[in-house]
């Protein structure tokens, strides 16, 4: 009745290529036949891409039999890894450049390519879906053969998920560079790129569902719940929000299907669950099974993770309308959107405490394991700015706090102090466990990096707190006969100070992605761990550990 | 609560069905009554699609990340009245695709810029921004003034946008190219058949170099200097349909 192995894996591999050379045939279409130099450039690209996994597939073989059934598929989980860690540092550094830009305009250069205008979308973007988006798709095909003891679903697409991934990355990013978007914050790629992602969204979801089908464990692990959540949320999203009709089926440009206050309802409604289910939901699966795991405790409560699950996917999908509070969106959906903002805070709050509680028992691990305290401050930063968030969601404070640095601050205490360090902790665990090595090179080079980063953080949400509440009193100052008191450029002006220690802020946490790039690289490459008998015992990959390790129980 | 739980933890579908039902409802309730609700529908009185050559600037300003640090949408705060023009109507961006608010005034707000700035201003700003606004931020783009304008697609940007409900007619497709040139052609023939198809569109040479072929600089400026233009506030009433 079942195809023997060997049959299946002949299966995949013809499949493989095929699509492979299918899509080789689609670049050589738009690099000869392209109506711009963007879809030129993007099909020249893509039929090498394609050619290369082609040839990768055709030298590779798979052994077949028992063996190729046997143990964990964590060679895309690996990749995806490596891809985390260079695109993170590659995202900070841009944030970085625009910073100082901002700080001191002569660094725009004056060039298409170098401008802000450019460069901010390929900050948001490779911060948010290369380096958050690979150590998702990571962390996930890592979590759900764990926790459902089952290799992964596929031969050759968990591997078309990952490397499809990184392409989707490489176009986004050179399209923003050459101009080519759609200016909807967050889902700015083209219409062929979101096309292109949705077939390896669409591939990423079935693998991961696949693999939960091949469950040996009668229960879905609450960790899972919430990555499901967030890969078919995604979806849903990406989808509706780029809806969009091209120019030419050969050209690069294409128009928006909604306009006006439907395409701002749309596109807020998917840009605050980027927030919502990318960033948060998908991390919040990296919490419930990398915090149990390191500190070797259960999850503090099995309810509250029920409670927090459901609650949370269900208030964060109303809470979009914020940003568009005093707009011409009609009041009742800003007050809605307003409401639900502010109930969020409870369901958040409840998955930090549940995140918090779980070191029952363990707090001393906060003193002794550095990647410990890396996932535990993250949960407090994410306590933080989910108490920020729906206060500045409050229509009195988003008058004030809306088009300002304010909003930039509270977004980068989430991204930086919870999805970055979140991320950081999870890769310090995964390395080891992946490479089985004994431990990290260097535990102690995690200390520097959790200290840099944390107060280049500070500096950075401090110093947008000043400037984005000064902007905001000095544009609605008056002065005594009742005409407003500051200039445009005035304000401007007196942000100068707090860019730079911004920019500065920026530059600790990106100094502290580069200790890690080192620290990883080295471990990856075997090199004896320097301190060894200071690192404890889950640091090591479950294959080195002395005795049998708990696991996170439900 | 464990009891009733497990068909979740047991049946990844009837988990994914749960995800998708739960998630949908606060989409559906605030996006889908914006298609029929009066106040986000109605038509104002001067709203028209883009002229060419401002569809075209409109693109540049698009391509050049011009929304990063520009808003497009003035709150109806006093302060914002004061400072920017009338508070943005819905109708005012109903031919946006995508729409233009922008989330981020790192520059002020752009709604109301048109007929504020002369169109030398423009250029020297778009230029040297720190040679006219000593204190800006803004990066300069006087590569802009450089590039000369590719009309090439313009029909069958027009065409795209009428399949999304911009209604350009058959007229107005045909004559794409011709507007496109005619706008930056005042006292021609041409430029007079753009004020008839697009009213209170500008006809002039925008970037200060009459004998000279569009610029991207002409385009963007074009598209600037009407910003805001089109709705004639004197006589709008904001009690009126527009019920906020």
């Amino acid at each position: 009745m079942r195809a023997t192995s060997e049959e299946v894996i002949a299966l995949s591999g013809g499949a493989a290529v095929l699509v492979a050379a299918g899509c080789a045939a689609l670049g050589a279409v738009y690099w000869l036949a392209g109506l711009d130099e963007v879809i030129r450039f993007h099909g020249a690209l893509f039929l090498v891409a394609s050619i290369g996994a082609g040839l990768y597939v055709m030298s590779h073989p798979r052994p077949g039999g028992a063996g190729e059934q046997k143990g964990y598929m964590d060679g895309p989980v690996k990749f995806a890894t490596i891809a985390a860690v260079v695109w993170g540092v590659v995202g900070f550094l841009v944030g970085v450049i625009i910073a100082w830009q901002l700080a001191f305009p002569a660094l725009n250069f004056d060039l298409p390519w170098t401008n802000f205008g450019r460069l901010r979308p390929l900050h948001t973007s490779a911060v948010i879906f290369a380096f958050g988006g690979n150590v998702l798709i990571a962390t996930s095909l890592y979590v759900v053969q764990r926790t459902c003891r089952a290799r992964l679903a596929g031969y050759w697409a968990p591997w078309f998920v990952v490397y499809g991934y990184q392409i989707f990355i490489v176009l986004a990013a050179t399209g923003y560079l050459l101009g080519s978007t759609q200016s909807k914050e967050y889902a700015e790629p083209e219409w062929y790129v979101d096309l292109w992602l949705t077939a390896v969204w669409v591939c990423y979801l079935l693998v991961f569902l696949g693999t939960i089908w091949k469950r040996k464990e009668p229960h879905i692990y609450v960790a899972n719940w919430f990555y499901l959540a967030f890969i078919v949320t995604i979806a849903l999203l990406h989808i509706v929000n780029n809806l969009a009709v091209p120019a030419s089926l050969l050209g690069s440009k294409s128009y928006s299907l909604f306009a006006g206050v439907q395409d701002a309802m749309t596109q807020w409604w998917y840009g605050h669950n980027a927030v919502g289910f990318f960033l948060t939901a998908g991390f919040l699966g990296i919490m419930y099974y990398f915090i149990p795991k390191r500190v070797e405790r259960p999850v503090y409560s099995y309810r509250l993770s029920i409670i927090h699950f459901w609650s949370l996917i269900f208030l964060y999908i109303w809470a979009g309308p914020h940003h568009l509070h005093y707009t011409a969106l009609p009041d009742w959906a800003q007050t809605l959107g307003m409401t639900f903002s502010i109930m969020l805070w409870m369901p958040s709050w409840g998955g930090m405490i549940n995140g918090l509680m779980t070191l029952s028992g363990a707090w001393d691990r906060l003193r002794t394991d550095p990647v410990v305290r890396l996932l535990v401050v993250s949960v407090a930063f994410y306590g933080m700015s989910t108490f920020e968030g729906p206060l500045m969601s409050i229509k009195a404070v988003n008058s004030l706090s809306h088009y300002t640095d304010w909003t930039i601050g509270h977004v980068h205490s989430g991204a930086l102090g919870w999805v970055g360090m979140v991320s950081f902790g999870a890769i310090y665990c995964l390395v080891p466990w992946l490479w089985k090595r004994q431990g990290l090179y260097s535990l102690r080079l995690v200390e520097w990096h959790f200290w840099i980063a944390t107060i280049g953080i500070v500096l950075y949400i401090t110093s947008m707190w000043v400037s984005g509440i000064m902007q905001g009193l000095m544009w609605r100052a008056y002065d005594h006969l009742g005409f407003l008191t500051y200039s445009f450029v005035e304000t401007v002006e007196a942000m100068h100070w707090p860019y730079i220690i911004r920019a500065t802020g920026g530059t600790m946490f990106l100094a502290g992605s580069l200790l890690m790039a080192w620290n990883v690289w080295k471990t990856v490459r075997g090199d004896a761990p320097v301190d060894i008998k200071d690192q404890p015992r889950v640091a090591a990959a479950p294959e080195l550990r002395g005795a049998p390790l708990a696991s996170p129980a439900e | 609560m464990k009891l009733s739980h497990a068909i979740f933890e047991k049946n990844s579908l009837v988990l994914l069905i749960g995800i998708l039902i739960v998630v949908s409802i606060g989409g559906l309730v605030e996006i889908a009554p914006l298609f029929f609700l009066g106040s986000t529908i109605e038509k104002v009185q001067g709203m028209r699609p883009y002229a060419p050559l401002e569809l075209v600037g409109r693109n540049i300003y698009i391509r050049e990340g011009c929304y990063n640090c520009h808003s497009q949408m003035i709150r109806s705060l006093r302060d914002e009245v004061e400072r920017y023009g009338h508070y943005s109507l819905a109708a005012e961006s109903m031919y946006d695709h995508p729409f233009q608010w922008g989330s981020k005034r790192t520059g002020p707000d752009l709604a109301r810029v048109g007929g504020k700035y002369s169109d030398a201003w423009h250029v020297d700003h778009l230029k040297h921004p720190r040679e006219v606004v000593p204190g800006s931020v803004m990066p300069g783009y006087p590569f802009l003034a450089e590039r000369k304008l590719d009309a090439s697609a313009i029909a069958a940007d027009m065409k795209a946008l009428r399949l999304v409900g911009v209604p350009y007619t058959d007229e107005m497709i045909e004559n794409a190219v011709a507007d496109l040139n005619g706008q930056v052609s005042p006292d021609s023939k041409a430029g007079k058949a753009v004020l008839a198809r697009y009213p209170k569109a500008q006809v002039r040479k925008f970037d200060g170099k009459a004998d000279e072929a569009a610029t991207e600089m002409d385009a963007l400026i074009a598209y600037l200097q009407m910003l805001g233009t089109l709705v004639d506030f004197t006589t709008f009433d904001a009690a009126g349909p527009n019920l906020r």
